[in-house]
């Protein structure tokens, strides 16, 4: 029988973007309780934020990361929940969770209710296996192991950075989609959690994410969305997609699957489409950027791997828009405020020798 | 006192459990042959009313007799089916064909199949005449794994190839469309020496793949049965099969919610709009309950482990990611990939036991390098069979553990093989891939050159057969 799951109630911190309230913390209180709490309260920092009695908390508005960053608080968007990072970016803790406050706990075929922190912290603590496939999904899961065919060279796994978890009920469609089939619900509890393989890319939601701080945490920039933007809804999918390809450069692994959470709201697709438009066009070109992105052997760290994305796209990336001009110095502004705020010995260190 | 049975109705209640051995009902008297009619009829009355028929045969009328008293039997297995029916039809008895037809009863022509409509929306219909079952029987009595498997392969063509090292004669039980193939056959058409040594074991089902005609082959070890579902549900593994090659796979880029073309999915936000539209999907990969596909050594260290696990998902191995294809439960697009599935790794000490051969790792390998090179998909996942127990791990790991040391050396190689743009077609692919296996494993161990070389004896045998066959 397995052990049961560390809390890691003093690893771990829990970032919330909100606008509105916190009243869903209610429903994840017996989960969520023993943890500290990172509110990052987007738009208008005069509204107050009430926080629900009971938890442990710090919460910063805009004018709390202005004050904080400086000049610097230009990387940190605006009216988007995109903020968030800024969250990864002030937290001392080992490890992020981060969820969205419309989802709410989730219930397994058998009734029981989904502890997701916990499912995120038995994937963040048991190796991945990016390198070759398992047929039957995570080995390490209570009653599977590694198949017939897989080397025992590869059964040791590397680290996991990222738990990307899934949503039942309103799926994260972008919003063509969501126009075309308004009243699709998920309703498919798939009981199993993956690696996502070497040098495949996936589009990362951030509902309900949760990493290694140590391991990746400079590489979850979330990007330059929302006010004052061309783009909106593409913070999680940026974040993504540079975090994959430093982790399939430092040999680290990312699991998506299980735990799911209740998404329970369906933000209107019109407002999605005016946010997303430009994005629908841009992935087509930045998938393929990201596909064909390589570091150099000596970028041996995440801000090295990130510093040298961020000339990539400013380089091949301008000329679908000069956005990503602006990005790529965002990208350089994140790196430095990390740095700032989490000196030497906090900064993302390579766990196991040399880049791949 | 309950009224003890009189010797009548013991032997009725025999009968019905023995119906479908017997061949002819005629010489029973009239009344027993009644009484033994009836009792079917109830049978099958009590199974259609508490929905108990795993056949998902079709109910065959309106009951208006006064049954109840036939229902106070033990149910057994006995079901009006079609054979059953004529038998009492042949018997030319008055009085039961005129209950045949005041119960109002049709011939069931073929099963209704338990499949669920949401495998058929997005797929397109295909012709069954389309699809082969290929076995491989390495066991002699198939009547078990074809009873179990009726109400799934009726409907479909079967080729069984028997295993050539295999002695006793195969058991096959009727009502199923097939062709049987025994060493005999295996050789008169390749000849003796390729058929020793490309056909024997679980590799004999090659054979079937060779010599099929059809654009899907199913392929499933004679020691598996269907699977049930979260639902309690029979699984069609072969329309899964089928659904999986008929809907497009999506090698280029993850999709979170796994196959975006089942029903109740879609592709998630953030996946390229370009990569929506899929490709062609030429392998699927099926899974297992009860005893997974493991190797020796895990299964010896965890003897009691089961997989009870049932994942509710399809989804596409992503390009240049390489797997462990098991040969257990697969299906493929003949016409697409067929002449890389291949019997080319052979162990010194292969046997009869998955657990002492490699040969579908290698086989399923060297298709995942032809796919992404031909720019198709293999997708993983459902459908799940359910494996029965056989054999000693720690027996079989005590014979050959040399299967496990040589994966080290194959993944590496299938990882970096590179094919060029001159492989248009998997014959191309393979012939390629052979002289990179001479060239690079060769040397490392004489398993490797002799796959090698079996890997171009096949795509010969492949195009000769494939010529004497065409019209």
């Amino acid at each position: 029988m397995a052990a049961g799951t560390p809390l890691l109630k003093d690893e771990l911190d829990i970032v919330i973007p909100t606008i509105r309230n916190l009243d869903f913390l209610e429903m994840w209180r017996p989960f969520f309780q023993p943890y500290h709490l990172i509110i990052v309260q987007d738009g208008d920092p005069s509204k107050i934020i009430k926080v629900p009695e009971g938890f442990d908390y710090e919460l910063y508005n805009r004018n709390d990361i202005n004050k904080i960053l400086g000049p610097k608080a230009s990387c940190i968007s605006f009216k988007d929940s995109a903020c968030r990072c800024f969250g990864y970016m002030v937290s001392k803790k080992k490890y992020i969770f981060t969820i969205d406050d419309d989802c709410f706990v989730a219930k397994d075929p058998s009734g029981k209710d989904i502890n997701a922190l916990e499912q995120h912290i038995k994937n963040l603590l048991s190796p991945s296996t990016p390198y070759f496939f398992n047929t039957l999904y995570d080995p390490y899961a209570e009653g599977a192991d590694f198949v017939r065919g897989y080397p025992f060279s590869l059964r040791e796994g590397v680290p996991t950075a990222v738990s990307h978890g899934l949503w039942l009920n309103i799926p994260d469609y972008d919003a063509p989609t969501q126009l075309v089939k308004p009243s699709e619900r998920n309703t498919r509890y798939v009981n199993a959690v993956l690696t996502i393989p070497k040098g495949t890319l996936f589009p990362m939601c951030g509902m309900n994410l949760a990493f290694d701080r140590e391991l990746i945490g400079p590489a979850m920039y979330f990007g330059l969305m929302g006010d004052g933007q061309p783009i909106g809804r593409y913070d999680d999918m940026w974040a993504g997609w540079c975090t994959k390809v430093i982790c399939d450069h430092l040999g680290l692994g990312i699991k998506t699957g299980l735990p799911y959470i209740w998404h329970s709201k369906a933000s209107n697709p019109f407002v999605n489409l005016k946010k997303e438009y430009k994005g629908i066009f841009w992935q087509e070109e930045i998938i393929p950027f990201f596909q064909s992105a390589t570091l150099p052997k000596d970028c041996t760290t995440v801000q090295k791997c990130y510093i040298e994305l961020s000339k990539q796209v400013k380089e091949k990336l301008t000329n679908v828009d000069p956005y990503f001009t602006k990005l790529a110095d965002a990208m350089v502004t994140w790196i430095e405020a990390w740095d700032e705020l989490n000196p030497a010995k906090d900064s993302a260190k390579l766990p196991n020798g040399s880049a791949k | 006192m309950r009224t003890p049975p009189s010797l009548v109705s013991l032997a009725i209640d025999s009968a019905l459990a023995q119906l479908s051995n017997i061949s002819d009902l005629s010489f029973l008297p009239d009344h027993i042959l009644i009484d033994l009619f009836l009792s079917q009829w109830s049978i099958l009355k009590f199974e259609y009313l508490s929905g108990e028929n795993s056949a998902g045969e079709a109910p065959c009328g309106i009951f208006k007799l006064p049954v109840e008293g036939f229902l106070k039997r033990t149910l057994r297995a006995g079901k009006l089916t079609e054979k059953i029916l004529k038998l009492f039809i042949a018997t030319g008895k008055e009085e039961v064909l005129s209950h045949i037809e005041a119960l109002n009863i049709q011939l069931v022509l073929t099963p209704v199949l338990p499949t669920s409509k949401k495998n058929l929306s997005m797929s397109q219909i295909i012709d069954d005449n389309d699809v082969d079952i290929v076995i491989g029987a390495l066991h002699s009595d198939l009547t078990p794994f074809l009873d179990e498997w009726r109400p799934v392969f009726s409907r479909f063509h079967l080729i069984i190839v028997k295993d050539p090292d295999l002695k006793d004669e195969l058991k096959i039980p009727g009502g199923f469309n097939l062709h049987v193939y025994t060493k005999s056959d295996i050789d008169k058409a390749v000849g003796s020496a390729s058929s020793a040594s490309l056909f024997s074991g679980y590799s004999c089902r090659y054979f079937g793949y060779l010599i099929s005609q059809k654009k899907y082959v199913v392929s499933i070890d004679d020691d598996c049965v269907p699977a049930r579902d979260n639902n309690g549900g029979l699984i069609d593994a072969v329309a899964q099969h089928i659904s999986n090659l008929t809907t497009p796979a999506t090698p280029f880029f993850f999709n979170t919610l796994y196959d975006p073309f089942c029903k109740g999915a879609d592709f998630v936000r953030g996946y390229p709009f370009s990569l929506r539209n899929g490709v062609t999907c030429a392998l699927s990969c099926g899974l297992w309950l009860n005893l997974a596909d493991y190797d020796a050594p895990t299964q010896a260290l965890k003897p009691g482990q089961r997989n009870s696990r049932y994942v509710d998902a399809v989804l596409t191995v992503p390009a240049r990611t390489m797997l462990p294809v098991s040969g257990i439960n697969i299906g493929f697009n003949r016409e697409v990939v067929g002449p890389a599935l291949l019997p080319a790794l052979r162990l010194a000490k292969e046997g009869k036991f998955r657990w002492e051969t490699v040969e579908d790792i290698w086989s399923g390998m060297c298709v995942k390098v032809v796919c992404d090179h031909l720019g198709v998909g293999v997708k993983s996942g459902l459908p799940y069979v359910w494996r029965k127990e056989r054999g000693d791990a720690i027996e079989s790991l005590k014979k050959e553990w040399e299967g496990v040391k040589l994966m080290e050396d194959v993944v590496p190689f299938f990882q970096s093989v590179r094919l060029s743009q001159a492989a248009v077609t998997p014959e191309d692919c393979v012939i390629e891939m052979a002289a990179a296996v001479k060239e690079r494993l060769g040397p490392v161990h004489p398993v490797f050159a002799r796959a090698a070389e079996a890997m171009v004896e096949w795509v010969k045998l492949w195009k000769v057969v494939r010529t004497r066959l065409s019209p």
